[in-house]
């Protein structure tokens, strides 16, 4: 999902027919290639963002700004963006953490904590909403009553971006030369000088990629806030819940322009998230 | 003594790697731990840098007490067999990284990086990342960066067994020579005994675990304890219920005091050697003889010849076990 850049494979550096005839090969195998990709992914992804995009557009830059900032609208988008932002800030401390306690920790049932990781990827969302629900909600056993609070939101929202951050670390430190924190260590660099120095700048690069992924995911999130939000408009609505109900009341435009203003926000983050993965393939 | 490691014992699980370990390195030399793999060669190494911790036993570097001193308070340089090296920092930041730790002035980590960078000719790569690099540099820059702390003892784990032949070769010339100039009481971890002979002042010969011998290299070689000792660190051959270098053999076509009857079963030139099989009392042995003395003697396969050990042979002969 995250592999870094590929780099070229063996290049027939060797002249001659043969040599001509693999290049040609490859190269009229990689036009076929791209073309599926290309058509592929204009169909299922570009041309229904592009006619979102359009949808949104099609009575004017005026209107667009209005269905943005009904007072419905942008409460549920700004409580979407910023409950995304904490949620992303979050994961990336704690699912830097599990990741760490998954890799270099040996303790009973690991096994399945590391299964465990994965479950909120398999489950289906409105489930995870349901055991929220069924947790936190007004009958909760433990005594903690959530249901219909922002901070249920982000715990809804919390759940299901989980796996993001502790996914993109583990890899990246199952690989990490163990022996440069030795050296580090014999160099004269105590052990939190030797995280902060030597670890992290190696990590920092997926930490970042798994909160991007992590708060692009909690932007878009619906089936797990659903039920423990109650959807109270100015409270506790998301943004997509908003565009559901903006559909529901037949404003297709004011949906689509809800819907544009996440997908640039989306679009930024990716955008900023493949700059750093360039600054950190640079070094 | 530079390091005195006094008894050390350690197991991994129920795996003894170590046992009843006592070395002594001399300051200022260059010490090798020699010896087959899985003698305990590294791990001793890794005890005395602290990367380790004995079971038992005890560890004084510089007469100072360090067995239960961390890695990092010990002032130990280490140079990994696989460089180790700060993959997301400059040649420079990695070799600066003991002496911004230190807190060093910004002048003097700088002074100081352009020295090394030039002892080791790396001065032109200074803003290379290690990846940019061979392996001979990267291992260069790894050397430099543990000489930058002005360690006590600089401790190398098999430092160019990564690196293909040639490269070792000149290497090992080179850590020599980097040696002489300074002077820092350097130990080595190798497996090749070539390498341990050729680069080292004295040499400690571990295998099991156990120390099997020490010191000077020559006299190892000369004078084994045993015949482990004396098959590790050359060439052998049997005669008589003996172990013998095989250029420690002297052969004749007429009968000589103490000389045994043998056959020739085949004659090889290795350049300017000659290597001669035997078969002794229905025995395979072989001598190692010059081309000049094969010509002067004419053998070929199935000639009839007297081989005894030369009475002017430095090496000695071990009871075959």
């Amino acid at each position: 999902m995250l592999s870094a850049t590929e780099t070229a494979g063996p290049a027939a550096a060797a002249p001659g027919p043969a040599a001509a005839r693999t290049r040609t090969r490859v190269r009229s195998g990689t036009a076929l290639g791209l073309g599926a990709a290309m058509t592929y992914l204009s169909l299922i992804v570009l041309l229904p963002l592009a006619a979102v995009v359009w949808k949104s557009a099609d009575q004017g830059p005026g209107f667009f700004w209005r269905a943005v900032t009904t007072p419905d609208a942008w409460a549920a988008l700004k409580l979407t963006i910023g409950a995304s932002v904490v949620v992303a800030l979050v994961n990336l401390v704690l699912g830097t953490v599990i990741a760490w306690v998954l890799v270099r920790d040996t303790f009973p049932g690991k096994a399945l904590v590391d299964l465990l990781i994965d479950l909120p990827f398999a489950l289906p969302t409105i489930v995870a909403g349901l055991v929220l629900l069924a947790l936190y909600g007004t009958d909760s056993p433990i005594g903690v009553d959530l249901a219909y609070t922002r901070i249920g939101v982000v715990l809804a929202l919390l759940f299901v971006t989980l796996p993001f951050v502790v996914r993109t670390v583990q890899p990246v430190l199952l690989e990490l030369d163990r022996d440069m924190e030795e050296a580090a260590a014999s160099l004269g660099a105590a052990p939190w000088a030797t995280f902060r120095r030597i670890v992290l700048p190696n990590l920092l690069p997926a930490m970042v990629s798994g909160t991007a992924l992590a708060f692009a995911r909690a932007i878009a999130e619906f089936g797990s806030t659903v039920l423990i939000s109650g959807n109270i408009p100015f409270r506790t609505q998301v943004a997509a819940v908003n565009i559901f109900g903006q559909i529901e009341s037949d404003n297709v435009t004011g949906a689509a322009a809800v819907s544009t203003v996440l997908l640039v926000v989306a679009l930024g983050v990716l955008f900023g998230l493949d700059l750093v993965q360039r600054w950190g393939t640079r070094r | 003594m530079a390091i005195e490691v006094r008894g050390v014992n350690k197991s991994f699980g129920s795996t003894p790697v170590l046992s009843d370990v006592s070395v002594d390195v001399r300051s200022g030399a260059l010490t090798a731990l020699l010896g087959p793999s899985g003698g305990g060669k590294s791990t001793l190494l890794r005890v005395i840098a602290g990367l380790e911790q004995p079971d038992s036993g005890t560890v004084r570097i510089s007469g100072v007490d360090a067995t239960r001193l961390s890695p990092q308070r010990r002032n130990v340089g280490f140079v990994f067999q696989h460089y180790a090296a700060f993959k997301h920092l400059t040649v420079f930041r990695n070799v600066a990284f003991g002496l911004e730790i230190r807190k060093r002035p910004g002048a003097e980590i700088r002074r100081r990086v352009r020295e090394l960078l030039e002892l080791v000719h790396l001065e032109q790569f200074a803003d290379r990342y290690p990846h940019q690099l061979s392996g001979g540099q990267r291992q260069r820059m790894a050397l430099a960066r543990a000489l930058a702390v002005e360690p006590e003892v600089l401790l190398l784990d098999e430092p160019f067994g990564a690196l293909d032949a040639q490269v070792r070769r000149e290497l090992r010339t080179w850590l020599r020579r980097l040696h002489d100039e300074v002077h820092v009481t350097t130990v080595f971890v190798t497996h090749d005994q070539e390498e341990a002979i050729e680069v080292a002042d004295d040499l400690v010969l571990l295998a099991d675990g156990r120390v099997k011998q020490a010191g000077r290299p020559h006299v190892l070689y000369d004078d084994p304890a045993d015949t482990f000792v004396m098959s590790f660190l050359g060439p052998v051959t049997r005669l008589d219920g003996q172990l013998v270098r095989p250029h420690d053999l002297e052969l004749s076509v007429d009968p000589v005091p103490a000389g045994v009857p043998a056959t020739v079963s085949r004659v090889v030139r290795l350049g300017f050697e000659v290597r001669v099989e035997l078969v002794v009392d229905g025995q395979e042995a072989y001598a190692q003889v010059t081309r000049r003395t094969a010509d002067r003697l004419g053998l070929d396969p199935g000639a009839p010849v007297y081989v005894r050990r030369s009475p002017e042979a430095r090496g000695a002969a071990v009871a075959a076990g």
